[in-house]
């Protein structure tokens, strides 16, 4: 059993505070996905839990043992750098071997370890190889082997596909949620990739200037963000803000009027909302449904549009200014300059205080079923 | 005159750097190098071929290949009959590869902890390294013959290895560490998730990655070794300890100078740095740490 807790966690470089107490329980087994915008600090704390940084402050354990000041190879960890690292001057087996080497294994019991992950990763072939004359997905490949050979408690993983090209990253991604099943080990995963996030994790952790924004399941935080930043990083096209004015509170929903004099209807939890305060709403593409007839609530012209086949993203200013993307249909016929509407529901809008923080929406299952909402109210809620 | 050859050395590393020029630039820095080329191997060539001539036709044509009439090993015969040559080239051998070991090995350590590790009056030591490039070792060499004597060094080949591996040192230091600040750190972190002692990191995987720059520092170290007279004119002029440079002033005299022995002996000389040279060149491989990361 590995789990990893992290108490408190803080990192600085001299006078610079890059991480300031990080919070974080990972159970043994889990896929722990970091995200965050560059030079937040993901890296950072990947070293420090795998011990190639110093601790600041705070308390790391590891399997219920603090493992502050143990060297990384005590720590029953492996990591897999973003840069491969591999020693260019070992055949592909010497690299997967070295570390098992080291700690003085039995020469048949480091062949049959070294073959066995070999044959997993599909670089069975290869062994012989040095480590220039292999492709970049290949490199990776024996990155991951060597990690795997030393049957760690817990993976650490630091954007390991970003080198790759799309195909082989999918490829890849695949093959390492597959891994994850067999081995039955604790991962946590550092990306910048949306859908690396939101399907290998068990958890995303999105991290913003050295703090924890918010950790949950990849479902729980595009429902649920806490904060404007999250709702901003988790989904693709970004999700879509604009500014307004509370102008209309109820219980269970809140209108509030933009710029440009429009009123948007969100089922948020009222209560600590003021009529008049100012606010951002937030409504993800995918959320948003053009239509060319004069029913849709926000209206605005066409600036561009992307035809991805399936779906296509229709780009248009609001009469304010703002910018919104709306996922249109995969064959639509809308042109640039074309004036559209963009319909929603009103239980897909999200709403953010000045400060950045969200106002919960009603659960899914109660924003779903309008006959729950509306047994809520009846009931006077408990707002 | 051979340490001309070393010149050649940090181009055929750079050639590499250059970005493709056009034809006329391309002309032009073949035109320099080989102008550059038969500068440096004139001399060595006038010693090569004026060592197989009677010492008349040296002195009638310096510059004329040795003929039937002219051909002859006498140099030879006399530097390996009348001296015992073979005592001088074995000293001048050891003393050059030993101190080449030497300073490779602890200049690679040095440079290793300097670069790698922060300590205590690490700035402080890398300062008495760079005075150590500036200044001249041959300004000590009062204070040195007086350690020698004190040691009880004088006329061995110890003193002169000694000697030398100061005198290499500092610069073995400062271009290594350059080097090995290029190694990645990952590929060390990597080596330390691995388990890999601090020890067997820079044996098995720093070593290995500066081979290059160990095969330069190897040759810029090893020849004014091999070509210096002052340390061993002062510290082993006996004749059980002489090396080879000093080894060939018995030839060089006041009034008469047995130019055919000079120069056979200069020729024999030679030949066991470009056997070094060679090795060392074929260690300078291109691209060693290609692969290693991206
Ligand atoms: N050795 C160091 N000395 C000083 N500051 C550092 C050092 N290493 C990292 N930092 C700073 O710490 C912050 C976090 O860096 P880190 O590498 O963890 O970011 P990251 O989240 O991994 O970014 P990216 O997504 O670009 O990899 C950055 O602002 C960086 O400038
Ligand atoms: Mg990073």
């Amino acid at each position: 059993m590995a789990d990893v807790q992290l108490k408190q966690i803080k990192k600085s470089y001299g006078q610079v505070n890059v991480l300031h107490g990080i919070d974080l329980d990972i159970k043994h087994g889990e896929f722990v996905v970091l995200v965050g915008a560059s030079g937040c600090g993901k890296s950072t704390l990947l070293r420090l839990i795998a011990g190639l940084e110093d601790i600041s402050g705070g308390e790391l354990l590891i399997d219920n043992k603090v493992v502050n000041h143990q060297p990384p190879a005590k720590r029953g960890i492996a990591m897999v750098f973003q840069s491969y690292a591999l020693y260019p001057h070992m055949s592909v087996f010497k690299n997967m071997a070295f570390g098992l080497k080291i700690s003085g294994k039995d020469k048949n019991f480091v062949r049959e370890k070294v073959e066995h992950a070999a044959k997993i990763l599909q670089i069975d072939h290869l062994l012989e190889r040095l480590p220039r004359e292999l492709s970049g997905g290949q490199r990776q490949r024996v990155a991951i082997g060597r990690a795997i050979v030393r049957d760690p408690n817990v993976f650490l993983f630091d954007e390991p596909l970003s080198n790759l090209d799309a195909a082989l990253r999918v490829q890849t991604r695949v093959e390492i949620g597959k891994l994850h099943k067999d081995l039955d080990a604790t991962i946590i995963y550092v990306t910048h990739d949306q859908v690396e996030a939101m399907t290998l994790g068990d958890k995303i952790v999105v991290m913003n200037k050295g703090r924890v924004e918010q950790c949950g399941s990849p479902l729980e935080l595009y429902r649920h963000p806490r904060t404007q930043f999250v709702a901003g990083f988790i989904g693709s096209p970004k999700m879509n803000f604009m500014k307004g004015k509370v102008s209309v509170k109820t219980e269970g929903s809140i209108y509030v009027k933009l710029a440009d004099g429009v009123e948007v209807e969100a089922r948020v939890e009222s209560g600590a909302i003021a009529v008049g305060e100012e606010v951002t709403v937030g409504v993800r593409p995918e959320h948003l449904q053009e239509s060319l007839h004069g029913e849709g609530r926000l209206k605005g012209k066409i600036n561009l549009v992307e035809h991805l086949g399936e779906v296509s993203y229709i780009y248009m200013t609001l009469t304010d200014g703002s910018e919104v993307v709306v996922r249109g249909d995969g064959e639509t016929e809308v042109k640039v300059g074309e004036e559209i509407y963009a319909d929603y529901q009103p239980q897909n809008v999200h709403v953010f205080n000045a400060q950045g923080l969200a106002f919960k929406r009603l659960t899914a299952a109660e924003a779903d079923a309008p006959a729950a909402a509306m047994i809520r109210q009846a009931a006077g809620g408990n707002t | 005159m051979l340490n001309k050859m070393t010149l050649t050395m940090p181009w055929s590393g750079m050639n590499k750097l250059t970005l493709k020029p056009d034809l006329g630039k391309k002309l032009m820095v073949h035109a320099v190098l080989l102008t550059y080329t038969v500068i440096a191997l004139f001399p060595i060539l006038v010693i090569l071929i004026n060592s197989f001539k009677t010492r008349k036709a040296i002195f009638n044509d310096p510059l004329g290949l040795p003929d039937a009439s002219s051909f002859t090993l006498v140099g030879f015969e006399e530097v390996l009959a009348r001296s015992s040559f073979d005592v001088f080239f074995f000293n001048s051998l050891i003393v050059t590869v030993l101190s080449l070991f030497f300073v490779l090995l602890f200049g690679a350590m040095a440079a290793w902890a300097l670069t790698e590790y922060r300590f205590r009056g690490a700035l402080f030591i890398a300062a008495l390294f760079a005075m150590g490039i500036m200044i001249p070792i041959r300004l000590g060499t009062v204070s040195i013959l007086q350690l020698m004597v004190d040691l009880d060094l004088v006329n061995t080949r110890t003193s002169l290895v000694l000697v030398y591996i100061a005198q290499g040192l500092p610069l073995a230091v400062y271009i290594l560490s350059e080097f090995i600040r290029t190694i990645p750190k990952e590929l060390k972190e990597a080596a330390r998730c691995d388990n890999v002692s601090e020890y067997k990191i820079f044996f098995q995987i720093v070593l290995p990655l500066i081979r290059p720059a160990m095969a330069t520092v190897a040759v810029f170290t090893m020849i004014p070794i091999w070509n210096d007279l002052w340390f061993p004119l002062i510290l082993a002029p006996g004749e059980s300890t002489q090396t080879i440079t000093l080894g060939v002033q018995q030839f060089i005299g006041q009034f008469v100078t047995d130019w055919n022995a000079v120069l056979s002996s200069l020729t024999l000389a030679i030949a066991p740095v470009l056997v070094l040279y060679l090795v060392f060149s074929r260690q300078l491989i291109r691209g060693l740490t290609a692969g290693a990361v991206k």
